[in-house]
């Protein structure tokens, strides 16, 4: 007794219950929702490790170049698992994407506008959008699926008919020019460390080109968006107040009302975080392609949720985690850049999409049965 | 005289023209467990969320320590201290014991603009208070999910006292249980009640009732049928009287009657 009470007491100051069994650290790693899409990504790097391995995938230029896609998926796909581990879906994180980039390409071009205040536009937009889909999925009571459904549409729709009234075309391209000397651009369009690149380029450690500067020039600002975004969800699930309330909300509304968290606040706020990790993709993405395209983000917002998915959030709610969805999005990225190192043809990615994102379904569901199921 | 904690005087509720309340009188000490008993339809519901602030009274008065108060909402009930446990129990089975302990009051930690959820302390007190009742929680962080029905029960009971109730107004706390697990229940309200709470039981079992309460109030279509001390009342005229007792005889002489023809 006094040899295991002592090793509980090491472990932990307040459960002194001789009767509680030592738990495993396996084991509680186990009970994380994360676990299947760590294990997934595992798995893929091993994959593609014996298949591409010799084929510069895993060069420093094919590394950024795939942890640049998971990025730009994963800050989606994080904003989306908060959302649904607060119980709810958006479906209009891709017409926000499109959105979003019209909203800093036409200010800045055709309104003569600072790229920052566009930026700044762009954001305020989005927190408008984010507010609006909120207060109508809690005012209304209607399933979120429907209302953001229609955002969508109607997203898309006013993306493509303002673009084309205001510029007369779809596109909207010369921002590249405007980038320069902007006091807020560079947030989201400088590649950071790039003295490592350099420094490693100069060692002859990485692939260089013609002219002696490296092939990967730094970690591109995707990839410490998502990173930082990664850190901060978890951190705010798993070590603040507002973090139990999405749990809480998520979980049970009525319950979660009836013992005094604010729901319907927590749900817009939930929103308002969706539509602007749609807007920091778009301006990364619009500043390093230096224009803005009226159908962006199409279909990203099934992706994102796919990846949260895999990432063991349940789709009723209160359940999941934000790093189990960056996990998915790596998972994804991965695969996507990967499959043209391999011999497989490409359109073959869709299916490994599907079928990832079923077996992750079944797997969730287990883990549910297993958490809530009586002793 | 007002060594009541809390009276509800002729309290009436109306919803149109329809009569869910009609002059329904209740008193307790501290310390004391009332049974409200009453069938499916009595008006129990609606009794329970006008004490819990969520429907005014349209007459009578409720008086608390002595003094006259309003309930604008349920915040205000929750405030003076009087607590409703509902049969959901507002418990997410997906989260831990600890995180539905401290659902909406949350302890915090840090300075300023950067407070965190306190879990250390969360944990330790969770797992202090489910100890005192003698739940064994192997591990605060387990999911409630994973905890029968009793220990659920009894967590929001918990939960309910140590936020500071002095009022326990239990919704059928017993009645998806089985009879260990009520009997643990029932155990853990007369304990709460021995520590000075005034615990009013709202049920349609009165077998789980008689053995705990002090007094008993029967509703029947809205009105109180009186409330009695243990002393003055049987089980079986606790039963009668809440069943419709005559309904009950009326069916026995019905069935007696059947029997003689068939035979």
């Amino acid at each position: 007794m006094s040899i295991k009470s002592k090793s509980i007491e090491s472990k932990s100051d307040f459960n002194q219950d001789e009767r509680l069994k030592k738990v495993s650290n396996l084991k509680i790693l186990l009970n994380r929702p994360e676990l299947g899409a760590l294990g997934g990504a595992i798995l893929v790097f091993l994959f593609f490790g014996i298949v591409a391995g010799d084929t510069g995938m895993f060069s420093a230029y094919g590394i950024l170049n795939f942890l640049d896609v998971s990025a730009n998926l994963g800050i989606i796909a994080i904003a989306a698992a908060m959302l649904m581990i607060g119980g709810e879906f958006d479906l209009s994180i891709g017409s926000m994407i499109g959105f979003a980039g019209i909203c800093i390409a036409i200010p800045a071009i055709y309104w003569g506008w600072p790229l920052w205040m566009s930026i700044i536009f762009a954001f305020s937009m989005a927190v408008l959008v984010g507010y609006f889909n909120g207060i109508l999925v809690v005012r209304t009571g209607l399933p979120s699926f429907i209302v953001t459904l229609a955002m969508l549409f109607i997203l898309r729709g006013a993306t493509l008919a303002l673009t084309r009234l205001i510029t007369g075309r779809t596109q909207v391209p010369g921002l590249r020019v405007l980038i320069e000397n902007d006091p807020i651009a560079w947030i989201f369009a400088t590649d950071s460390f790039k003295w490592v690149f350099t420094w490693l380029g100069s060692m002859n450690l990485i692939a260089l080109r013609t002219d002696g500067t490296p092939l990967a020039t730094g970690i591109p600002p995707s990839v410490i968006w998502f990173i930082a975004l990664a850190i901060l969800t978890t951190w705010i699930l798993m070590k603040t107040r507002y973090g139990n309330w999405i749990f809480a909300s998520g979980g049970d509304k009525n319950g979660a009302n009836n013992v005094g968290v604010p729901v319907g606040r927590v749900k817009i706020s939930l929103f308002i975080g969706t539509a602007v990790a749609a807007t920091i993709f778009a301006t990364i993405q619009v500043l390093d392609a230096g224009s803005a395209d009226t159908m962006r983000g199409t279909l990203k917002e099934l992706e994102a949720i796919a990846a949260a998915v895999v990432g063991g959030c349940l789709l009723t709610g209160g359940y999941g985690s934000a790093i189990g969805a960056a996990f998915g999005a790596i998972i994804f990225g991965t695969v996507s850049m990967g499959i043209f190192y391999t011999d497989v043809d490409t359109d073959w990615f869709k299916v490994f999409l599907g079928a990832m994102m079923l077996i992750a379904v079944i797997f969730n569901n287990y883990i549910r049965r297993k958490v809530t199921e009586s002793k | 005289m007002s060594d009541y904690l809390v009276q509800f005087n002729n309290i009436s509720k109306f919803f149109g023209k329809v009569i869910a309340l009609k002059d329904v009188t209740m008193k307790l000490r501290k310390g004391e467990i009332m049974c409200l008993l009453g069938d499916n339809g009595a008006g129990k519901s609606t009794l329970i969320k006008t004490l819990a602030g969520v429907h005014k009274p349209d007459e009578g008065e409720i008086i608390f320590e002595g003094e006259k108060i309003i309930f604008d909402s349920p915040k205000d009930a929750l405030d003076i201290g009087i607590a409703t446990v509902y049969q959901d129990l507002a418990l997410v089975p997906l989260m831990s014991v600890t995180r539905n302990f401290f659902m909406g009051r949350e302890p915090l930690k840090g300075p300023p603009f950067l407070k965190t959820f306190d879990i250390e302390k969360a944990n330790k007190i969770a797992a202090e208070r489910m100890g005192q009742i003698g739940i064994d929680v192997r591990d605060p962080s387990q999911a409630v999910g994973t905890m029968s029905g009793g220990e659920r029960q009894c967590l929001a009971i918990s939960r309910a006292i140590y936020f500071g109730a002095k009022v326990l107004v239990l919704d059928e706390p017993t009645s998806a249980l089985g009879v260990h697990q009520a009997s643990v229940v029932l155990k853990y309200i007369v304990k709460a009640a021995s520590q000075g709470l005034a615990v009013i039981l709202i049920t349609h079992n009165v077998h789980h009732a008689y053995p705990v309460g002090n007094s008993f109030t029967v509703l029947n279509r809205g009105k109180s049928l009186g409330t009695y001390e243990k002393k003055d009342i049987s089980r079986e005229k606790l039963l009668s009287m809440m069943a419709g007792g005559e309904e009950l005889d009326k069916l026995e002489v019905e069935l007696k009657e059947m029997n003689r023809v068939s035979s």
